[in-house]
């Protein structure tokens, strides 16, 4: 096992009553990297994600059995703290939901659940994701604004300072860019590039030509099985399993 | 003209019609209370008690009405929130989803909500029996909660119930517990739906005669203790209504405009105040 991942994926299943979403996953997802997990609709991308942060949890009557460690730590363990687990990461839905306050409240948010009750440290810190994640010059004067005032592709980028304010080490992006229009998309993208020198970043994502633009690592998953899984070059331009190749070539969908 | 359109136009009809009849039905009795109402009006309808015997005077005002109303509305409907956020906020944010005993809950409201209210009154009695109370403002605001929290319930559980999950996911991912985002995030994003349900059960609460009869009983002095009876405008109507003198019939129709004025004035507030909280609500 390679002990610098962050997070490693053993014998991981997830039923969703008599469904089985995932069948026996392993992986290890490296460090500092853009990990993008691709596959077709229904084929439990999202599912693997969310197991990630436990929001999997909300879902009813799933089961869980195997274990994924996050800095050793089995978040799967009925006694691990899933507070602390979902601090570690921070994570980009579908559609972006800021929260029911102002642009300043949804990047304080998290800092203020976790301690941090100083304005002019709060000042600093919201300055600081919000440049972070390039929305700063467009809502410097209006931080105290209502969030859902922003324009979709804005939004998202909120949702993203909001996540790296709680100080994640993970970022978990759920087919991020879906929702938004390509420009957005892109800055989205450019943004994802220049975390990954500070973050370990896992995507989901059913663009393949988002998944080429991004990935260092590339998960491939199929009806809940892991198909294949390594080095985005190997997998794109060489793959293995003859399955890949078809996803990749687009005859399967 | 084709049939469709013949439809089309029998139903805008239908419709236009019941509109109609609920606005005109509003506007019927707001003049009937002023017409009937106005002629007796004076400042010493709500700023005296009343001279010469509750049933009888013609003379002094409503004044422990309308403040024993106000008392027993505002007790009661305090009371309502303590009880009905909790098991709002538990049946959508903490219950699991399909879970039995919330389905069990939300119907045994909804038959609570059906319940009519001089049984409350009635349940309410015994329950004074059984603490030794007297009929009092304390009586009162106790039969009067279990006769709204139902609807406050329920209403403010439709409203919690549409607060989109990615929402609550959202919280949970920046690491809050069930708690912080029951309170930071649930009930701010349904605030003015909240502040609807209150409205709606302050509504039922002051206007309600039949659970108050045998409860808060009535009393020409406005209460000043829990224990005191209390008079209410819709028994204060009542009593003055029965009465066999045109004078102090007519008085009826003043107390019930003032009641009216009094539902009127809390709604405007509560827009005005739901308008200024809303703005931050993500559509």
């Amino acid at each position: 096992m390679d002990s610098n991942s962050h997070i490693c994926v053993k014998d991981l299943n997830v039923f969703y009553g008599n469904e089985q979403a995932l069948k026996n996953i392993n992986v290890n997802i490296p460090n500092k990297k853009i990990t993008v997990i691709i596959g077709p609709s229904g084929c439990g991308k999202s599912t693997l994600l969310k197991s990630f942060n436990r929001l999997i949890d909300m879902v009813e009557g799933v089961k869980i059995s195997g274990k994924i460690l996050v800095d050793g730590e089995d978040i799967l363990d009925s006694k691990a703290e899933v507070t602390h687990i979902r601090k570690k990461m921070g994570l980009l839905s579908q559609n972006p939901y800021p929260l029911p306050m102002s642009i300043y409240d949804n990047v304080a948010y998290g800092p203020r659940l976790h301690g941090t009750k100083n304005k002019k440290e709060l000042d600093s810190l919201v300055e600081h994701y919000l440049k972070e994640s390039s929305l700063w010059s467009e809502v410097k004067n209006r931080l105290r604004a209502p969030a859902s005032k922003l324009s979709i592709g804005q939004q998202q980028r909120l949702c993203l300072a909001r996540g790296l304010a709680v100080k994640p080490m993970i970022i978990l992006g759920d087919e991020p860019t879906s929702a938004l229009d390509p420009k957005s998309s892109q800055t989205i993208e450019e943004k994802f590039l220049k975390l990954k020198n500070e973050y370990t970043i896992i995507i989901v994502t059913h663009i393949l030509r988002q998944a080429k633009r991004l990935a260092d690592y590339v998960v491939f998953l199929y009806l809940g099985q892991l198909i294949e899984h390594g080095e985005a070059s190997e997998v794109f331009e060489n793959p293995k399993m003859e399955m890949t190749k078809e996803y990749i070539k687009g005859t399967i969908s | 003209m084709d049939k469709r359109k013949i439809e089309e136009n029998i139903f805008k009809g239908i419709m236009l019609a019941s509109t109609g009849v609920i606005v005109l039905t509003l506007l019927f009795i707001l003049v009937t209370v002023i017409i009937k109402g106005m002629p007796v009006m004076n400042w010493a309808m709500i700023t005296q008690t009343p001279k010469g015997g509750y049933y009888l005077g013609k003379e002094g005002g409503v004044l422990n009405a309308i403040v024993g109303s106000l008392y027993l509305a505002f007790g009661a409907t305090f009371v309502a929130i303590l009880i009905s956020l909790p098991v709002v906020l538990y049946f959508n944010v903490y219950a699991r989803k399909g879970s039995r005993l919330v389905a069990f809950t939300r119907f045994s409201f909804d038959i609570l909500w059906g319940v009519p209210s001089i049984i409350y009154g009635a349940f309410g009695f015994i329950i004074m029996l059984f603490f030794g109370l007297r009929t009092s403002l304390l009586g009162g605001i106790i039969a009067i909660s279990f006769l709204i929290v139902p609807i406050m319930t329920r209403a403010m559980d439709e409203v919690v119930r549409m607060v989109p999950h990615e929402l609550l996911e959202a919280s949970y991912s920046l690491g809050a517990t069930k708690l912080e985002t029951a309170f930071k995030i649930v009930t701010r994003q349904a605030l003015p739906g909240i502040l609807t349900a209150i409205l709606i059960a302050f509504g039922r609460a002051i206007g309600d005669a039949a659970a108050v009869i045998f409860t808060a009983g009535f009393s020409d002095n406005i209460p000043y203790s829990l224990l005191k009876p209390a008079a209410t405008l819709p028994l204060a109507i009542f009593f003055q209504l029965g009465t066999p003198f045109p004078e102090v019939q007519a008085r009826a129709y003043a107390s019930s405009f003032i009641l009216l004025a009094i539902i009127l004035i809390i709604s405007v507030v509560s827009r005005i105040l739901t308008n200024r909280f809303s703005k931050y609500i993500v559509k």
